[in-house]
């Protein structure tokens, strides 16, 4: 049976691809956030994940508003990224494993999740980023990706109830998978931040640390909310924090906190790391 | 459809795409560095390619971030626009809210302490 080691959650910002590339990682600014990675590195060393699925949402690199699914699995052999309109420097392809996802997608499908499949798929900085501070060492990264990303650009999104759903399911069916793979579930983005409006540089400390103390114990906690009131909470990029529900959700039983991390600001952003090991 | 107003936020429905489309196909064509250099040989014509709302090339021109997101715009595509300026998140920040990039700085930083 495939095993499911844990789960890592993180906040995305195209500027920590900018930090990277200047070698920003130890100035006062970036150092907390960065520092925040380095027990994981240490645990990530000693469980040596075969399979990494990333909860992530896209920000118009690979889908625009012409075609927008709410759910949409990578089934590609790579997955490759460019630079978003920045400049910024695109990392190497990341490795995928085509009938890994399609044995994902069938049996989501089969749970009566209706996900788009795509056999070709741009990943932008929300799935990037997050792998390459796991493994910032690694010129290309060392493990399996399977893409799964959520619509956080255009309403309806689905609900908090609804992500938490896909990630238990996606739990189910790697936990019912005949292979000796060690998967970790990775859910990045949020926590609270507003790019938009009169409202930008909305904050919100008090919800992000509920919020994450929830995940240990009370995974389904935020659940409860509608979107906007989560929006109203953590602004409307926070409510990204939809793929950490997704992530966690991937866990049943019980979990022991290996790391976590919360530091503001990082860009506009509260910057989240959290590591959580999947005990049975 | 209608939504409970929050503070200074748009939520970004059907009804927004739908009009911000021509304006967000744009943005998101800036993926694309040859597409960044012909915008910024020839702003007009570029956006005449993308059939951009009057509204909405004046808000273009005018870098008017509040009035692009009344028009229709959305945050995650404008973000490229914002980069052929060479603006950043906090220069959008400060501008929507008002701010110098200082204040709006110090503003996040102190969230930290909330």
């Amino acid at each position: 049976m495939a095993e499911i080691l844990g789960m890592v959650t993180c906040s995305h910002v195209p500027s920590i691809g900018n930090a990277l590339a200047k070698n920003r990682q130890h100035d006062a600014y970036w150092g907390p956030f960065f520092d925040g990675f380095k027990p994981i590195h240490h645990w990530l060393k000693e469980h040596q994940p075969d399979v990494v699925v990333v909860f992530y949402n896209d920000h118009g690199l690979n889908f625009f508003l012409d075609t927008m699914p709410t759910f949409s699995v990578g089934a590609a052999e790579q997955y490759t990224n460019e630079d978003e309109g920045w400049g910024l420097p695109a990392l190497p392809p990341f490795k995928g494993d085509a009938s890994l996802s399609w044995e994902i997608i069938e049996g989501l499908v089969q749970r009566e999740f209706d996900v788009a499949s795509c056999q070709k798929m741009k990943v932008d900085h929300a799935f990037t980023l997050p792998l390459k501070l796991l493994w910032p060492e690694e010129a290309t990264c060392p493990v399996i990706t399977i893409p799964i990303c959520i619509n956080t650009v255009q309403f309806p999104l689905p609900s908090a109830s609804r992500c938490y759903q896909l990630g238990k399911a996606v739990g189910d069916i790697v936990q019912s998978m005949d292979s000796h793979l060690k998967f970790l579930m990775l859910g990045s983005g949020g926590l609270s931040h507003q790019l938009d409006g009169e409202r930008a540089g909305f904050i919100n400390k008090k919800f992000d640390q509920d919020f994450m103390h929830s995940l240990v114990t009370r995974p389904a906690w935020a659940t409860q909310y509608t979107n906007l009131e989560l929006i109203e909470q953590v602004g409307t990029q926070g409510i990204e924090l939809i793929m950490w529900l997704a992530a966690r959700a991937a866990l049943s039983g019980q979990v022991k906190t290996i790391s976590s991390t919360y530091h503001v600001p990082i860009s506009n952003t509260a910057g989240g790391i959290m590591l959580l090991e999947h005990v049975n | 459809m209608k939504h409970p107003a929050i503070f200074g936020t748009t939520v970004f429905d059907g009804e927004q795409a739908q009009k911000g489309y021509p304006l967000n196909n744009m943005c998101f064509s800036f993926n694309a560095l040859t597409n960044r250099q012909d915008f910024n040989s020839n702003e007009g014509q570029y956006m005449d390619r993308y059939e951009l709302t009057e509204a909405q090339r004046q808000a273009v021109t005018n870098r008017d971030v509040l009035e692009l997101i009344h028009q229709g715009g959305n945050i995650y595509y404008l973000a490229k626009f914002a980069g052929i300026l060479g603006l950043d998140v906090q220069d959008l920040g400060a501008q929507q809210t008002g701010m110098t990039r200082e204040a709006f700085c110090n503003k996040l930083l102190a969230s930290a302490k909330a």
